[in-house]
């Protein structure tokens, strides 16, 4: 294994009750790559995404992170997992949720220094200063002391990704972080993920802005019915995909055309 | 009614002649009756807030040897009516297990078990009724279990709880008069008492709802506050 990958999945699959959903995934995430993940709503986007930082437990498969296992052997060969080991797995792979999920009762400043206090333990003051900053890197340096019924949907993911910024992840997960905003406000969180990009940050960004993903990332994946279907260059993938799925469902998005 | 004997003739509808000075003369032994009746609100109020976390903690455990055991005591002390809660705990107690509790501490100890009862089913339902995207916010950033409750889940609950909360207290601060039945000497063996004594039924007893009102309504209005505390900061 090459020293570059930082996350590396292996055989994943994921089951609700009788319906698998994720099929033995393989992936390898290399330091820098800024992934996009397409597919059709339910092939399995966030829940690859949720089991990469084991918000959902995988229900076979390992995953490695800096090329260590995470997880136990046990000998009918599951995966047995500490809670103290997906906490720290965890603060190193931050995430971004499509309804930004802030905490109502705490400012926009306090919302991301909680986990720089409480789980990285920082001191206060520290985290304040670190808050500000990334705070400033979203351009929300003003709006530090609203809470977020106070914000727009915009502002309020522009939050949330100061938030998992200021946690410094190796890995920086979004799950279609712009689907419930509204037209007018996705380009100024997409502005924020693209500024993000020249800092050089791994990032994984399941998203349906097909036009943001060919200039944002510098892969693209196809999530087809739990398996990963194309992988490949934004270039190839969205322009010449080989499979015949992945251009029915590319063709969905240039249909109407003005 | 008692009463009756100072109401001679007149016609079926008026009211005896009230006879308040009686018992305002005599005040000062229903105020001192205060004070048994407001420790035991304080100490079941106290173990319902506490012991009720921990229970309803225990309700919405993914073990079931924890939340079964955690229902059962919950379904039965909601389900009976307290004052038979009571007897148990001053009669049947020290038949069973040989221990005779002092009549207060039945008391103290039957309400709390009972308000812990309800405060849990509170607790659970606030708890419940936090957005599963909190829980999924504070575990992605890394937290565990336990600190995930206390800083965030709990306080978000706690706001939406604060009603429930003041509607059980008041509650309990009214149930406390059944420790009466056990010679507890709090504000409501004391009317009894002098009532029975004075024959000043509804006189004693219009002071002891006085009385009862002006310790329960202050921490009404303090729940108030705090209410409109939460409700500006946003949550
Ligand atoms: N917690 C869950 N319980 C049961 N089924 C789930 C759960 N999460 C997702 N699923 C199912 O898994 C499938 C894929 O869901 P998801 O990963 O959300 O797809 P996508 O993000 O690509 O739209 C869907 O059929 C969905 O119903
Ligand atoms: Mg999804």
């Amino acid at each position: 294994m090459s020293e570059d990958v930082v996350l590396r999945v292996a055989d994943l699959h994921k089951s609700f009750g009788p319906n698998e959903v994720l099929k033995g995934i393989d992936l390898e995430v290399r330091r820098g790559e800024r992934i996009a993940i397409l597919g059709s709503s339910g092939s399995g986007k966030s829940t690859l995404l949720r089991c990469l930082n084991v918000l959902e437990m995988p229900s076979k498969g390992r995953l490695f992170l800096d090329g260590a296992a995470i997880g136990t052997q046990r000998p009918d060969g599951g995966t047995r997992y500490r809670e103290a080991e997906l906490n720290a797995l965890r603060a190193r792979v931050g995430m971004v949720f499509q309804q930004f999920n802030l905490f109502p009762h705490m400012t926009a400043l306090e919302n991301v220094m909680e986990g720089q206090v409480s789980v990285l333990s920082r001191k206060k003051a520290e985290a304040r200063a670190l808050a500000l900053k990334h705070l400033a890197q979203v351009g929300l340096a003003d709006k530090a002391d609203a809470y977020p019924a106070r914000l727009s949907g915009g502002q309020q993911q522009r939050v949330a990704i100061a938030r998992a910024l200021a946690m410094d992840p190796e890995v920086l997960l979004f799950d279609e972080p712009t689907s419930s905003l509204d037209p007018e406000l996705v380009g100024e969180v997409l502005g924020v993920i693209r500024d993000l990009s020249e800092s050089g940050r791994t990032m994984l960004l399941v998203t349906h802005e097909l036009g943001f993903a060919y200039h944002f990332a510098t892969r693209v994946l196809f999530l087809h019915e739990g398996a990963i279907l194309e992988d490949g260059p934004p270039e190839q993938v969205l322009k010449s995909p080989r499979e015949e799925r992945t251009r029915r469902f590319l063709d969905r998005f240039t249909a109407f055309r003005i | 009614m008692a009463g009756g004997a100072r109401a001679p003739g007149g016609h079926a509808m008026s009211l005896p002649e009230l006879q308040f000075g009686e018992v305002f003369a005599n005040i000062d032994l229903l105020l001192k009756a205060c004070g048994l009746t407001l420790a035991l609100w304080a100490i079941a109020l106290a173990a319902g807030l506490g012991g009720g976390l921990l229970l309803g903690l225990a309700r919405i455990a993914q073990r079931r040897w924890i939340a079964w055991p955690a229902r059962a005591f919950v379904e039965t002390f909601r389900n009976t009516p307290v004052l038979v809660q009571l007897i148990w705990f001053y009669y049947a107690l020290p038949v069973v297990t040989g221990i005779q509790l002092p009549a207060f501490a039945a008391a103290a100890l039957a309400l709390s078990l009972n308000a812990c009862a309800y405060c849990a089913e509170i607790y659970r339902g606030g708890i419940q009724a936090v957005p599963t995207g909190q829980w999924e916010a504070g575990r992605a950033l890394g937290m565990g279990r336990l600190r995930l409750l206390r800083r965030i889940v709990l306080p978000l609950a706690v706001r939406r709880m604060v009603p429930a909360f003041t509607n059980r207290a008041v509650e309990l601060a009214k149930n406390t008069s059944v420790a009466s039945i056990v010679t507890v000497h709090e504000l409501m063996y004391t009317a009894r008492l002098f009532s029975s004594q004075n024959y000043l039924p509804l006189e004693t007893f219009t002071v002891v709802a006085v009385i009862y009102f002006v310790l329960i309504y202050p921490f009404t209005l303090a729940s108030y506050a705090l209410e409109r505390r939460f409700a500006a900061s946003g949550a």
